[in-house]
């Protein structure tokens, strides 16, 4: 009897301690994801007593809708303007901040405060900063001589708007965890370099970015992943409160946005359930997309070495 | 303590899911829930006072836009909504299409609550397409003008309130008159935004976005096009400073003298005082003469939810806070202004004025205003959305430049796509 228990113990004890996760995750993860794609198969209202299938009807219906492509043209767009600024200014940054500075802690702490800050009031403060009429960037254009730009009106200088408050938010926290990349580079290779005859420069672009390439991309990544799912900023943008449009011709609505207000405003859950597996799959793609880059460019890296 | 605080919370989200059950002490509880100022804090003790076997719980949202997508979900999901729900006019059309969902306030209500109470239209607005009757009218916004005396007197226009009649007698009277503002001022718009002035018009209409069996009618109604057409001329000869309505940018406008008119419910007299700020005290003047005759524009009702477990005191309690007495304490309470004929003939009424638009008898001139109102609309499922998220982003498009043909294609399809 005891020996049995043992056995079972040996046996079955392992997968009890790692339930807990998967329980864990099958309810949270697995289950919304899998309902959503049940869910996407259906004409199904917010309020709906009998909701009826359609197959692959909303998906149809998706790739033709013009406001899905727009919408998709938007994310990427400020996924481009905010990723790329991002990713160099966190480089710079941390570059600047392994530098020997006084109260290095202070400065590191004071890049990381715009994370911290509520996402809801930046957005409130920006889309004031960047109002067409009375906003402030608009009054320090007219004082430099420049002119008025609409950030709401003209879809680009939307795009830059949102992006600058993406980066606002971002940069700093992503500047850190290069900055810990950074301190991880072996003294001694510099100390090689310096011994060459390598300027701060030549070091910089030929020691110190090579080396941090797995950090980059793990801050691209995670940066794709973001990028592609950002929410709140456009929302807030709006000059109408509490909409959902991404301006007056969707100029600014990515795609989430345009999730929530399929599912909330036109209470079309069906159609909703469609696009999020939609944006599901395109996460992936640029996801694994990135990976393969990532794969490329580390056995590359190593070949050199 | 902050322990104690979280199962406070805890309990009190339970309190609102249990829909009003059996307390301890014997006493029916029941919750009801509203957004905003209705000005019913001291209402409830004294309907306690007067109902000892009564306890009233009231669940209160600062917006209406959560207030009412809660509404929509809790309503989805069969259960969380309070015995008593308060419904905003503009969201009134989305649950009268979901009217089996209510009690029939006809059936369940005192007996002593009959339809004369109320004006006509406010009345009728409350009654699905089979006459159920969803919702006890509470307040209303009846439209009147208000406008700039100083612009108006600078830019050349009268602005004593006999010569303004003149200007706001109709539609094409307040247009023209806006081309002469614009000119006579060197450039200043004459209205804030064309999505205000576009749905003061639409609501003026016999007919709306949906016809009375619920096809979407706004390609073959003339008057939508019409109305679409002399308001999107009027921003491209520059009457409309582009201000989306209650943006921060528009706050801004109030102080920065930015347009001359605008469309005036009851409750925008507060709005613009707040806005406006001291320094332009006793320039802005309201008019009772609206163009196209009057209109309504806010106003809230009580709805008794199938969902509720104590419908019959539910709906007693919400035939009690639509009295024409309860009306008036809200009204000194909160400014919400009274939909119940008797309300509107109290003396309360007759005697209010207001210093800020030069000591105005704004009371008396919103009664006249509220009788002024037309028959009701029949407003079609989705009707409030159309208004709300396809029609004012298309004017705004306008604003921003976009050809007047181009975003009325846009309307169109945004309406067809918020009522598929």
């Amino acid at each position: 009897m005891r020996d049995r228990l043992g056995r079972w113990d040996v046996k079955y004890s392992p997968y009890l301690y790692v339930a807990p996760f998967f329980v864990i995750f099958g309810v949270v993860g697995l289950f919304p994801l899998l309902y959503t794609a049940y869910v996407s198969l259906f004409d199904w209202e917010l309020i709906d007593d009998s909701p009826s299938f359609i197959g692959f009807g909303n998906y149809v219906l998706l790739m033709s809708d013009p406001q899905f492509w727009k919408v998709l043209t938007n994310t990427f767009s400020i996924f481009l303007l905010s990723a790329i600024p991002q990713v160099i200014m966190a480089v710079l940054l941390a570059a600047l901040l392994n530098t020997r500075l006084r109260f290095p802690t202070g400065w590191r702490i004071g890049i990381l405060m715009p994370y911290v800050a509520s996402l809801v009031a930046l957005g409130i403060i920006f889309a004031n900063l960047f109002g067409p009429n009375f906003g402030l960037v608009n009054g320090i254009f007219e004082l430099l001589g420049l002119d008025r730009v609409d950030w709401q009106a003209n879809r680009f200088a939307s795009h830059v708007a949102i992006a600058i408050m993406v980066n606002w938010r971002w940069t700093g926290y992503n500047a850190l965890i290069v900055l810990a990349a950074m301190q991880a580079i072996p003294r001694e290779l510099h100390e090689a370099a310096v011994v060459d005859g390598a300027g701060p420069v030549r070091r910089f672009f030929s020691v110190t970015l090579p080396l941090l390439r797995p950090t980059l991309i793990f801050v691209i990544v995670t940066a794709t992943i973001g990028g592609l799912q950002i929410f709140t900023e456009p929302k807030l943008f709006d000059a109408m409160p509490g909409s959902n449009n991404g301006g007056s011709t969707n100029q600014f609505q990515t795609v989430t946005l345009f999730m929530y207000q399929s599912a909330f405003e036109r209470e079309d859950l069906g159609y909703a359930s469609a696009i999020a597996w939609v944006l599901f799959v395109i996460i992936i793609l640029v996801a694994l997309i990135n990976f393969l880059l990532t794969r490329r460019i580390a056995s590359a890296g190593e070949g050199r070495r | 303590m902050s322990f104690t605080a979280a199962a406070a919370l805890v309990l009190a989200a339970c309190g609102g899911d249990s829909g009003g059950e059996q307390s301890a002490d014997g006493k029916i509880e029941l919750t009801i829930s509203t957004f905003g100022e209705f000005g019913y804090d001291d209402l409830y003790a004294e309907y306690e006072r007067l109902h000892p076997n009564i306890k009233i719980t009231p669940h209160t949202t600062g917006q209406g836009g959560p207030y009412h997508e809660t509404l929509f979900t809790k309503l989805g999901a069969g259960s969380g909504l309070d015995d008593v729900t308060a419904v905003e006019e503009g969201h009134m059309s989305d649950v009268l299409a979901k009217s089996s969902r209510f009690n029939d306030l006809a059936e369940i209500g005192p007996a002593g609550v009959t339809p004369d109470r109320w004006l006509d239209w406010k009345y009728e607005a409350g009654r699905d397409k089979d006459g159920k009757l969803i919702g006890y009218g509470t307040d209303i916004g009846p439209l009147a003008m208000c406008y700039r005396k100083d612009l108006f007197e600078a830019a050349g226009l009268p602005s004593d309130p006999e010569g303004v009649k003149k200007l706001f007698e109709s539609w094409d009277s307040y247009f023209a008159a806006g081309d002469q503002f614009v000119k006579g001022s060197g450039g200043t718009a004459w209205f804030d935004s064309a999505s205000q002035i576009f749905n003061a018009m639409q609501n003026q209409l016999p007919t709306g976005y949906f016809d009375r069996q619920d096809n979407l009618v706004i390609e073959s109604n003339p008057g939508i096009k019409k109305n679409w057409d002399q308001v999107t001329a009027a921003v491209e000869r520059g009457q409309s400073a582009g201000l989306v309505a209650f943006s921060n940018e528009w706050n801004s406008g109030f102080k920065g003298s930015s347009f001359a008119t605008k469309t005036c419910p009851s409750w925008m007299l507060g709005v613009i005082e707040e806005q406006a700020g001291p320094e332009h005290s006793g320039q802005w003047a309201v008019s009772g003469v609206f163009p196209g005759g009057g209109g309504n524009w806010g106003g809230s009702y009580l709805t008794v939810p199938t969902q509720s477990e104590h419908p019959k005191e539910a709906a007693e309690l919400a035939a009690w806070l639509t009295e024409p007495e309860q009306q008036i304490k809200a009204f000194k309470a909160k400014g919400a202004f009274p939909s119940q004929v008797e309300a509107l003939e109290s003396p309360e009424m007759a005697e209010a004025t207001n210093e800020y638009f030069g000591g105005v008898r704004d009371g008396e001139l919103f009664v006249e205003q509220a009788h002024k109102v037309g028959s009701a609309q029949y407003k079609g499922p989705g009707d409030g959305k159309i208004q709300e998220n396809a029609a004012s982003p298309a004017l705004q498009a306008v604003e921003q430049g976009r050809s007047p043909e181009e975003s009325w294609q846009q309307l169109v399809n945004g309406a067809a796509q918020i009522a598929r």
